[in-house]
């Protein structure tokens, strides 16, 4: 249990310097820029308290913001994509049972039921952080556009890190 | 009352989402109107920490920046008779102009959103102050906006909200230079008069009707311009002389005769 906590702080702490220092410099194409940080929301083991889930997102969301000097933006999609994670576990059916001990990932779940969870939370957030950005709905659909592309930026990185880190081929 | 309390014990999920998005939303409206509270708390820490990084990525592009150093240093060579005198390595004064120059050094910079903002690593103590102008050897690049003792930061030109008093360098025509949010390589300017001639390539300069920029700082050149017959007023596309994904040393302008300027401008209307 500690290990877990520990372990989630630690990832806190590398996401947030990995986005700040490293990925918010990336700009394809002038405006396409992946947010990696969300991962963390996505990764919180599912036992995790759901008061925690939002103070969690909120404390995340709230030092991006104050590094990239914007403050809120991110705040308030990270809380809102923390808020609608327990909804969206429960709606997405998985081949597997849920059993305690579990972590959201694909060698846990599998890739289908890992893809489809990751897809829907990060383009919320994404469409969220976007349009709070802009804060008019003029430019709908270039906003849109840019949400879009930053988001499959991001889900590629988020896969390619389960594929890294967690290493699928080792389940059973 | 008791029935309310446990109904929101019961609901306190959603009723501590409803709570942190009021705070985060507070903060973006707070943070679109008023930014300079929000630096000085915490400048410090999110300063010294940008200012590491940039200091070890500063190496990866050692070349880029010592190619534009070269290339300016072959411009002011060019200037130097004996107009300029050299009273610090970071400062130098224009014996018979107004403007006096400080370098810095970019720490944070963005291009990606709608507001852009770079962060500079020079503040207060090195006699920066709000509503300076920052320029680089390519061109402009933005005004500073907030001030803490260290540091200082810049409202690049492209911010949809920021406005540029440009004029046409070949026949000194005005215009108003502005950013769409889209494309960081292009800005429009606005508010040609429609007896204007355009072609691509013009240059697009700094007018200095304003204390912020001296006249002839370079913006960049016109990339398309479609007159339309019924409009009074035309727009071009600009592409930015400065590469604004691209910048690590700029100056800061001080304008030692702003104070003396803004008093006669306030002078007038009473004379009337």
């Amino acid at each position: 249990m500690t290990g877990s906590v520990l372990m989630n702080i630690f990832r806190f702490c590398f996401l947030v310097f990995l986005q700040v220092l490293i990925l918010d410099n990336i700009n394809f194409g002038g405006y396409v820029n992946p947010y990696l940080y969300v991962y963390f929301i996505l990764l919180l083991p599912f036992e995790v308290p759901r008061w925690l889930l939002l103070i969690s997102s909120f404390a995340l969301g709230l030092s991006i913001d104050l590094f990239n000097g914007t403050l809120g933006m991110h705040t308030a999609s990270s809380v809102l994509m923390a808020f609608l994670r327990p909804a969206v576990i429960n709606s997405i059916a998985s081949r597997k049972e849920f059993e305690p001990g579990m972590k959201p990932s694909i060698s846990d779940l599998g890739f289908q039921w890992f893809f489809s969870y990751a897809v829907i939370l990060v383009f919320i957030h994404h469409l969220t952080l976007f349009y709070i950005e802009v804060f008019r709905f003029s430019d709908f659909f270039i906003t849109l556009r840019r949400a879009v592309f930053s988001s499959l930026f991001t889900l590629l990185l988020v896969i390619l890190s389960q594929y890294l880190f967690f290493n699928p081929s080792r389940k059973e | 009352m008791r029935n309310l309390f446990t109904y929101i014990l019961k609901q306190y999920f959603f009723f501590l989402f409803l709570l942190l998005e009021i705070i985060a939303f507070s903060l973006v409206l707070q943070n679109n109107y008023q930014r300079a509270t929000f630096l000085n708390s915490t400048g410090k820490v999110v300063g010294s920490v940008l200012n590491t990084f940039s200091n070890i990525s500063g190496y990866f592009s050692l070349k880029q920046a010592n190619e534009s150093l070269v290339r300016e240093n072959t411009r002011l060579r060019n200037q130097l008779r004996d107009r300029l005198v050299l009273t610090d390595t970071l400062s130098y004064y224009h014996i018979d102009s107004m403007f006096r120059f400080i370098g810095a050094k970019v720490i944070s910079n963005t291009v990606s959103h709608q507001k852009n903002f770079l962060m500079l690593n020079k503040g207060s103590l090195h006699g920066i102050k709000r509503d300076m102008g920052v320029i680089t050897s390519d061109g402009i690049v933005g005004t500073v906006v907030d001030v803490s003792r260290n540091f200082s930061r810049v409202m690049s030109v492209l911010h949809v909200n920021n406005k540029i008093n440009a004029k046409i360098k070949k026949n000194n025509h005005l215009g108003t230079l502005e950013w769409n949010g889209r494309d960081y390589r292009n800005g429009f300017l606005t508010d040609i008069p429609m007896h204007v001639n355009l072609d691509p390539g013009d240059t697009i300069i700094t007018s200095g009707n304003s204390f912020i920029f001296p006249e002839g700082i370079m913006i960049g050149t016109v990339a398309e311009y479609n007159k339309q017959p019924n409009e009074k007023f035309n727009n071009a596309l600009i592409s930015y002389s400065v590469d604004y994904n691209n910048v690590y040393f700029v100056y800061i302008i001080v304008n030692l005769k702003k104070n003396e300027l803004l008093n006669l401008e306030r002078m007038q209307p009473n004379d009337r």
